[in-house]
């Protein structure tokens, strides 16, 4: 079984997060990168359980700077066999599935995995392009992967509840919560990231139709309210009749 | 011309559908433009989108939609777009918009943003729209300048409001490609509560409940209330509630009228997906607890003393 797995970094939950003067541009200094949770959690560890049902190997792929190759890393070390950079700061999640899908056109996945979403910019849009680009079948927001034959039995999460689906052949799939439970990698996994194969592909940037304006800060929140506990009819009072939510 | 594509879910438009044809009314008049509302798979009364600002309203009730594939419905979608020349396609940020909108944005060639929660503003000949990003920490504000373009709008963003009548319902002349999907279980959540990602008013709990069994007296505060119940994360991962009752950063994001929080810290990765409601109250004895920080209202003191309070006070309102 032949996997590939999408795999992008955000900056760590806690950092702070900084902008140029002119607002328009993310300010790197002292932020701290990790592998997105979506991907490292859900997608990465449900492809390295399949390799070791079923064999097979994992790639994992990314589009992005040098400075990615951390969190690279760390995917090997979690256990996938080898890993693709795409060497371009991708300026939209246009153009790195356009990357993706010219790496993967031919090399017969199959399976592609990546995250619900990316929890910096939460687009949750790349799959559906990157499947569009391939002509795939995409499962978005599944919670459950297994092989039954040739079909694939997928959990996914729609409005109001799940659905289980069956598909044949190659599928794209976004990974959520439920599909895999989080690994740390052991200090074998680590010494073993560190030989195995990083293929670095150089590539030109593709036109992206987004353009940042700025970036603001939200508006401070006004100081809490505190009420006393013995007088509930008074946080009644105040939810009617000064924030007229009920 | 703006394309909003309304969300049915087995056979009944949602409270998303008649959100984005309002949003789309919105930006249609923003760029002097008609807005036409498409509904794809059974759905009883679909002319009444034209009361929400669809000028047109056409349905492709095919039975073979009913089974949502990304992939044809992003074909169909596509199609009309084409046919009706839509400058704008317009659709719910959700799991359907997730399988769909990137797909649309490709064929189309378009600029796509995902996750707008404002009405966009035009700037020179640029239409500009904002998101929250960084788990809300900022917010982004950016220019989608292709000649097309696709956006989804998070639940919640606007309030429907009916600007118009009820339209006759036209029929959409594609033939949707086949589906590879085949669907054989469904799970519907089994409370009469509003899904999540819907719903208006929210009551959450977290580990400060000590254990699964104490969550009657939030079950009973959401009763009061009519609210749909939540929970943070550790809460879900032990098992002591449902997944999709984990609301945070690697949660559902949420953004309703009211949230009441009861023994939750605060942590940034659960403020992330719930700082967007309008009015939050905190319930915590630890006058440290981040979340007060957050909070509109605070109750400082034993949950399992003052949600049952708080529950009679509401039942006993006027
Ligand atoms: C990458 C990442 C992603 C994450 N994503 C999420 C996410 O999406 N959502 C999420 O929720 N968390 C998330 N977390 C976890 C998050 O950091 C916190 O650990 C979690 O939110 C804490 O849950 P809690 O507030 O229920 O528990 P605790 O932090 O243990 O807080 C319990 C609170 O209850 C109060 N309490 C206890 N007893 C009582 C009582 N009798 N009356 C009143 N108050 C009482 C305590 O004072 C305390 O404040 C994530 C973490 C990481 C690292
Ligand atoms: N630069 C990137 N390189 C590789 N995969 C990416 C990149 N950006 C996003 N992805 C994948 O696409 C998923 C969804 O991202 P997004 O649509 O940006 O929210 C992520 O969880 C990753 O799996």
């Amino acid at each position: 079984m032949k996997i590939l797995v999408c795999i992008s970094k955000t900056p760590e939950t806690t950092s702070k997060i900084k902008f140029s003067e002119d607002a328009t541009e993310l300010m790197e200094d002292g932020l701290q990168y990790i592998l997105n949770p979506y991907d490292e959690w859900y997608a990465l560890v449900r492809a390295v359980e399949l390799k070791e049902e079923f064999e097979g190997s994992v790639t994992v792929i990314n589009v992005g700077p040098a400075s990615n190759d951390t969190v690279i890393r760390k995917a090997l070390a979690i256990g996938a066999d080898d890993a693709v950079r795409i060497n371009v700061e991708p300026a939209s999640a246009m153009s790195v599935a356009n990357h993706i899908s010219d790496y993967a056109t031919g090399k017969d996945y199959d399976l592609i995995l990546l995250g619900k979403e990316s929890i910096d910019y939460n687009g949750s849009v790349m799959g559906a392009m990157l499947s569009e680009f391939l002509n795939l079948p995409f499962i978005a927001h599944a919670s459950g992967l297994t092989k039954g034959g040739d079909a694939w039995e997928i959990e996914r999460g729609i409005t109001g509840g799940t659905e289980r689906v069956r598909v044949n052949g190659t599928v794209v799939v976004s990974a959520a919560k439920g599909m895999a439970e989080q690994r740390i990698p052991n200090m074998r996994g680590i010494m073993m990231a560190k030989r195995k194969p990083l293929e670095v592909i150089e590539a030109e940037n593709k036109a992206s139709s987004l353009e940042t304006v700025g970036y603001a800060y939200p508006a401070e929140k006004t100081a809490v309210k505190m009420i006393d506990p013995n007088n509930m009819e008074e946080l009644v009072r105040l939810l009617q009749e000064e924030a007229k939510v009920i | 011309m703006i394309l909003v594509y309304a969300e049915s879910n087995e056979g009944a438009l949602g409270k998303s559908a008649f959100e984005v044809v309002t949003f789309g009314h919105k930006v249609a008049q923003l760029l002097g433009k008609q807005c036409i509302a498409l509904v794809l798979g059974n759905a009883a009364d679909a002319g009444i989108l034209g009361s929400y600002g669809a000028q047109r309203v056409m349905q492709l009730s095919d039975a073979s939609l009913d089974t949502f594939d990304g992939r044809v419905h992003a074909q169909v979608i596509h199609e009309v777009a084409e046919q009706l020349g839509a400058d704008v396609v317009i659709m719910p940020h959700g799991p359907k918009g997730h399988a769909t909108a990137g797909r649309v944005a490709v064929r189309l060639n378009a600029g796509c943003l995902t996750g707008i929660n404002a009405i966009p503003t035009l700037e020179g000949e640029h239409l500009v729209a904002e998101k929250d990003v960084f788990s809300g920490k900022a917010i982004h504000r950016v220019a989608v300048t292709g000649e097309k373009k696709v956006l989804t709008i998070m639940g919640n963003t606007v309030k429907p409001e009916r600007s118009g009548t009820a339209v006759d319902v036209e029929s959409v002349g594609v033939t949707p490609i086949a589906s590879t999907l085949e669907v054989i279980d469904r799970q519907k959540q089994t409370s009469d509560r509003a899904p999540l990602p819907e719903a208006e008013l929210v009551v959450s709990a977290g580990r400060g409940m000590k254990g699964p069994e104490n969550w009657g007296i939030i079950e009973e505060l959401a009763d009061a209330l009519g609210a749909t119940t939540a929970c943070s994360r550790p809460v879900a991962d032990t098992g002591w509630r449902p997944h999709h009752e984990h609301v945070g950063q690697t949660g559902v994001a949420i953004r309703p009228n009211l949230y009441i929080a009861a023994g939750i810290s605060g942590a940034i990765q659960h403020l992330a997906g719930v700082s967007a409601s309008k009015c939050i109250v905190v319930i915590n004895k630890d006058p440290e607890a981040p979340f007060f920080k957050a909070a509109d209202y605070g109750v400082c003191a034993d949950l399992f003393e003052v949600v049952p309070k708080l529950t009679a006070a509401l039942q006993n309102r006027s």
